[in-house]
């Protein structure tokens, strides 16, 4: 695929809506930002599965709804198996132009939803799962999850969070899946490349995506984009492709890996209620993980006989 | 021409979803069931059975998996038993909800702890309030022919609820008998392609399973008490229609065996049933006139027929592989209740018999009968639930 083909500038996308008015979700929502440009990356010839999450709320109760592509809403714990039976299904019946997409929270993916995902992908099931991530049980009213960070603030863990988040996208290539990619919505044009990516090759792709939440973050609902470009910008979220098994960098992460040219952690944690409990001792911890993991990324991303890179050899 | 096979109870099980021409399969291994999906491992890797089969990490990924692929629109299969059929409490809520006719062995066996592998039915028993349709099999041809008519019954639009189809570990399971298989063109015939009215389809984009609000969920869940209904009036329809075609009729919801004039009739599910049978001619050539009625279908139950049988005869003697801890045996509690607000009800007595796959023979029944016949004769049961051969 040339890049040229998946990215295309902002204007030149699809007019096409299929999210449509009406929607329930909240103001600021990042996960409705992303099923918007879900569908401007791949159209309506796509099934979405959707395990019980804040998507199964968003589209509004029966008799309506606001998306206007196939959906096929599942239990918590069962989105990678849903989607592997539609996949058959599809194959069994000859239908080859239609993407099936999982769309999961967090929770749903992180914790309850692990075991099917893991099947799914080691079973080299052909779709697209793609994680929102809120960093907490969004839907049931901000609880925490694997995804939670450390020191955040959740109705579960109401003086903070003492444990670390999984490295959940490290996991999903230990699967040696042949595509596996991070996303922000506020890179919007990133994300759209990254989905149309995925739908060209073949197997199980896994995309993480970013989703800051205004409701279980405790910021303003204005500042959904921001948030999201902060987490960047500090180096707490790197946006990076592992394409069979190849780690890469992209735009702007790949311009970071100087510790110097990414903001302090600081400037995203202080703009979060749900931090507002940490000391400077926890900033400074936080701090030092975030450039651990830089230099890890350094290493991957530089090193061509790193791990990662002996995909589909071991 | 028929073919006649000496088979056990799970290859047959495949076959049928072979002859179905069930189109994926999604299942996970567990005993006594790892022969159907074994046999069926055989089949489709050599090209005999053209179907997709998911060979999932769960059980309960199983039924998620067949709810995504009949929600897609295909004929979808699989089987599991005790341990693994419990683990899919909640996706078979979500399939019979979703109203797809999946079609399920299920080969009863007795759930830990301890770890037990035998026959008992209170695997499939603590699953009969989720909405499946449940037909329990006394012999090897039921087995086939059950999966075979099922699949009819489970796509009629006035149905469309998934199916269980018990059958005993090991008494069924991994025991030969000879067994008719029609010929496929004959089957083909009987059951055409699935063609579901609604599927999910990029033409037609509807949204399954969705946010139902108080305002409609009622409804929803009428609709399936409806169909429930309806497939009570199918089954012998079916069953009756099957036997035009192939010569084999199981007794349409209840078995029924020398009831006609019977003083005692015996209830029983499964091959307890079958059993039954040579208990009552033993019985009969003593002058007992005893009956037995095999209740093949436990959802629906088929409380008319249990209230027919109730009404010409003195006493049930009602036999179950399974309790419901704190009240009763499964099959006992439900003829109880069915004769609810009826005239002149027989005596009732319960045995519970063979749990973790303890021998119920017709000796057994002899007993039960025996015992029965004489609590008839004083007009009075002794003991609501007995415990048969219980150790000291």
């Amino acid at each position: 695929m040339k890049s040229a083909k998946l990215m295309e500038p902002i204007k030149k996308l699809s007019k096409e809506e299929y999210l449509l008015k009406g929607h329930i979700a909240c103001a600021g929502c990042a996960p409705a930002i992303g099923l918007r440009l879900l569908f401007k990356a791949l159209g309506n010839k796509i099934i979405l599965v959707v395990p019980a999450c804040c998507s199964s709320v968003i589209p509004g109760p029966y008799p309506y709804t606001s998306l206007a592509v196939p959906v096929q809403n599942i239990i918590f714990e069962a989105t990678g198996a849903a989607a592997s039976g539609i996949v058959a299904a599809l194959r069994k019946k000859g239908v080859d132009d239609v993407t099936v997409v999982g769309w999961a929270g967090d929770g749903g993916t992180f914790d309850i939803g692990i075991q099917a995902l893991s099947g799914a992908a080691e079973r080299e099931t052909n779709f697209i799962y793609i994680c929102y991530d809120n960093e907490a049980y969004g839907n049931t009213g901000i609880q925490r999850s694997g995804a939670t960070p450390y020191g955040a603030w959740t109705t579960t863990t109401p003086t903070g969070k003492k444990e670390r988040k999984k490295d959940f996208p490290f996991i999903m290539a230990a699967h040696r899946v042949p595509y596996v990619a991070t996303a922000c919505p506020s890179y919007p044009l990133d994300f759209i490349k990254k989905v149309r990516k995925a739908k060209e090759i073949k197997g199980t792709k896994f995309i993480h995506m970013l989703a800051p939440c205004p409701t279980g973050w405790r910021y303003d609902t204005s500042k959904t984009v921001e948030i999201g470009r902060l987490a960047v910008q500090t180096g707490m979220w790197a946006l990076f492709e592992i394409e069979y098994g190849k780690f890469k960098l992209n735009p702007p992460s790949d311009q970071l890996i100087e510790k110097a040219k990414r903001k302090p952690i600081k400037e995203y944690l202080t703009l979060q209620g749900r931090f507002r409990r940490l000391g400077e001792d926890d900033i400074e911890r936080i701090q030092k993980w975030i450039d651990e993991d830089w230099e890890r990324y350094h290493k991957l991303a530089s090193n061509s006989t790193s791990d990662l890179t002996l995909h589909g050899k071991i | 021409m028929a073919q006649t096979v000496i088979d056990t109870a799970n290859h047959i099980a495949a076959y049928a979803a072979k002859a179905a021409r069930v189109q994926v399969i999604a299942a996970y291994p567990i005993t006594p069931q790892t022969s159907i999906v074994e046999r069926i491992a055989e089949l489709v890797e050599s090209g005999e059975f053209d179907a997709e089969y998911i060979r999932v990490e769960s059980e309960h990924s199983a039924m998620a998996a067949c709810i995504g692929a009949a929600a897609a629109g295909v004929r979808t299969f699989t089987a599991t038993a005790s341990h693994g059929l419990v683990l899919m409490h909640e996706p078979l809520h979500w399939a019979s909800g979703s109203r797809l006719p999946i079609v399920m062995p299920v080969v009863n066996r007795a759930l830990g702890p301890g770890w037990n592998i035998w026959a008992d039915s209170t695997d499939s028993m603590s699953q009969r309030d989720t909405g499946w349709i449940q037909f329990y099999c006394a012999d090897n041809q039921e087995v086939f022919d059950t999966i075979i008519q099922t699949y009819k019954l489970c796509e009629n639009e006035r149905v469309l609820l998934p199916v269980m189809i018990c059958l005993e570990a090991f008494i069924l399971s991994h025991t030969y008998m000879p067994v008719k298989i029609p010929d496929q063109d004959k089957i083909d015939e009987f059951l055409p392609p699935y063609k579901p009215k609604w599927f999910l389809d990029v033409s037609n984009p509807l949204s399954h399973a969705n946010i139902v609000s108080p305002e409609w969920y009622m409804e929803f869940r009428y609709m399936m008490q409806e169909a429930m209904t309806n497939a009570k009036e199918l089954i012998p329809e079916i069953d009756k229609e099957y036997g035009e075609h192939f010569g084999f009729e199981h007794g349409g919801l209840v078995d029924k065996y020398e009831c006609e004039d019977a003083d005692l009739i015996m209830l029983n599910m499964g091959t307890i049933g079958s059993e039954a049978k040579i208990a009552v001619d033993n019985l009969r050539s003593e002058g007992l006139k005893v009956g037995s009625a095999r209740v093949r279908v436990f959802r629906p139950f088929p409380k008319e027929e249990i209230r027919e049988l109730a009404a010409k005869t003195q006493m049930f003697a009602i036999v179950d592989r399974g309790i419901s801890f704190g009240m009763e045996g499964f099959l006992a509690e439900e003829t109880k209740a069915s004769l609810c607000n009826q005239k002149d009800s027989p005596l009732i007595a319960g045995f519970v018999a063979g749990l973790g796959g303890r021998d119920v023979t017709f000796k057994t029944i002899e007993k039960i009968a025996r015992k029965s016949v004489e609590w008839m004769r004083r007009g009075k049961v002794e003991e609501e639930t007995v415990w048969v051969d219980l150790r000291e």
